[in-house]
């Protein structure tokens, strides 16, 4: 018998975004890279993210280890951003990071399609570091350039 | 022994958690508390509080007596000569850096080597990166082999006369590795070498005697041998804590000041500056009461089998690596390494079971790096667990298996 918080956090689809990650692996250069880690936890993420003349993000992968929030979070990030202009994956970020933290609603539900399944991060303080921390990676790849 | 009953000594096992009845399995980081604890710090505050030494008042008198009656059972619990050899600290790493502060200072020169282990603690891994840095001096470090023991091997390579300072850990908080303390000390000492044992994990869970181990100094923290958090115990060595400058400057510690310079008093006060812990050393002194009543020896023993019967329960959960010593020969800890889920998954999901344990790298980086895993969940025991609680643990690692594969 497990507690609703906790099926709510480990939902089946992210469980099977940590056991089989989307977008895995690097992209070759030229393109945008970036490290994040957790050194407290041990988890990292590593970043590739390669953008078009335009500011389309056209491709991006990762690879990292850690815990199956930190790495579904990555997964289900590479599939949303994919495509996206920086201006939109900035506003997908903010909202992802709205719904994971309880800090408000966020602007744009709809366009967080999967990634509302975080949702139940919010319940776990300490774990939002996990869910973001993927995303914080991407951030920094995109403003490296 | 009745474990049953001294478990009833704490009322806080006695609870539900997430709809489960606790099962507590963090005690290397933090153990329980007795009533016999409890009842000490609320009568100190209720009936006794007040500052300690120099005031003539009864409550003073009645406080600095409490106070100095427990340096005399810390002084006994460890098989010190005197209480003037024990120095109250916040715990372990005040103690650790109040010998690199003011003895690692003062005796230390470029080229020297302060040599440690690979099995370290962070808070006897970082105090002497600091104080190498300051004075030149090298560090090295004893590796762990894989079965979590010490490289005796290395031991017999490393231990040379430029050994000015050999500190290690006696019981390992990552592997639960037992160290031979009394013949790594021995051989240090041999060599001239001053030894520090980190007995942050040993203190509270078998017996210690300074003075048979032969270590110049000994540190250990209340918190995790039933006695209040924020107070710990550096014993010294008189005849080197004679020689030892002080460390913090402050009341408590001088004998006359004038605006050119000042005095300092004899320890252990030359190194208890400013208002002490009070409390904290009065429960400590309870803590240590209640465990010599039920016995050191017996509370190893206990332990021992816990531990044992944890390590060769949880191998029966597939895809689990138990690190450190498989001989029987471990601290009441086990950590490992499931290759279903991640430690901080699996703490999580335990602790939906009512089940307390830690994940992650548990203060030893380096070690994580050795045995090449991000990190470890970590049971670890204390004499109140009981046998029935280990099978909870391993019926609960089974279900995580369940829900994570």
């Amino acid at each position: 018998m497990l507690s609703d918080d906790l099926r709510d956090l480990y939902q089946q689809v992210i469980l099977d975004h940590s056991r089989n990650p989307r977008n895995s692996g690097e992209l070759p250069p030229p393109c945008l890279h970036a490290h994040g880690d957790n050194p407290s936890c041990g988890d990292e993420i590593d970043v590739w993210v390669r953008v078009s003349d335009k500011g389309d993000i056209e491709d991006l992968k990762f690879t990292g280890q850690g815990c199956a929030i930190s790495q579904a979070s990555a997964s289900m990030m590479t599939q949303k951003i994919k495509g996206k202009s920086k201006d939109e994956a900035a506003a997908v970020r903010e909202d992802f990071r709205r719904v994971v933290m309880g800090d408000g609603a966020p602007a744009n539900e709809d366009a967080l399609g999967e990634l509302i399944l975080l949702e139940g991060v919010q319940k776990f303080p300490q774990r939002v570091k996990c869910a973001m921390l993927a995303w914080r990676a991407l951030e920094q790849a995109l403003d490296s350039k | 022994m009745d474990w049953h009953r001294i478990r009833s000594d704490f009322p806080i096992l006695d609870q539900q958690v997430n709809g489960h009845p606790l099962v507590y399995l963090d005690n290397a980081a933090s153990s329980q508390k007795p009533r016999a604890v409890i009842q000490t710090l609320s009568h100190y505050y209720e009936r006794d509080n007040s500052n300690v030494h120099r005031a003539l008042h009864e409550l003073s008198n009645r406080a600095t007596e409490a106070f100095e009656a427990a340096r005399k059972k810390a002084a006994h619990f460890i098989g010190a000569a005197s209480e003037d050899e024990i120095i109250f600290t916040r715990g372990t790493t005040e103690g650790i850096n109040l010998v690199a502060n003011t003895w690692g200072t003062q005796n230390l020169r470029a080229g020297d080597v302060i040599l440690i282990t690979g099995m370290e603690h962070h808070s006897n891994l970082i105090p002497w990166q600091m104080l190498a840095q300051r004075t030149g001096a090298i560090l090295k470090y004893i590796p762990v082999l894989d079965d979590g023991t010490l490289d005796s091997a290395a031991v017999e390579t490393l231990l040379t006369e430029q050994v000015k300072l050999f500190a290690f850990v006696h019981i390992s908080n990552s592997l639960g590795t037992i160290n031979p303390a009394k013949e790594l000390i021995a051989k240090a000492k041999a060599l001239g070498a001053v030894t520090l044992l980190d007995g942050a994990q040993s203190a509270g869970h078998m017996p210690i005697d300074v003075r048979d181990l032969g270590c110049d100094f000994f540190v250990f923290s209340g918190h995790k041998m039933c006695g209040p958090t924020g107070i710990g115990v550096l014993y010294g060595r008189m005849a080197l804590l004679e020689t030892m400058p002080p460390w913090h400057g402050g009341g408590e510690m001088i004998l006359s000041v004038t605006m050119e310079g000042s005095t300092y008093k004899a320890p252990p006060h030359r190194f208890e500056a400013g208002t002490p812990n009070i409390a904290g050393v009065i429960g400590l002194g309870a803590a240590m009461d209640y465990l010599q009543a039920i016995g050191l020896e017996n509370i190893q023993r206990h332990d021992h089998n816990l531990a044992n019967y944890a390590v060769q329960r949880m191998s029966e959960v597939p895809g689990i690596r138990i690190l450190g010593p498989q001989n029987g020969h471990r601290g009441a800890l086990a950590a490992f390494h499931l290759d279903f889920a991640h430690p901080h998954d699996l703490v999580e999901f335990a602790n939906s079971h009512g089940v307390a344990m830690r994940g992650g790298h548990h203060c030893t980086q380096p070690l994580m790096k050795r045995f090449k895993v991000p990190g470890t969940t970590r049971a670890s025991f204390y004499f109140y667990n009981m046998i029935e609680e280990i099978n909870r643990l391993v019926e609960v690692l089974l279900l995580a298996r369940k829900f994570f594969t």
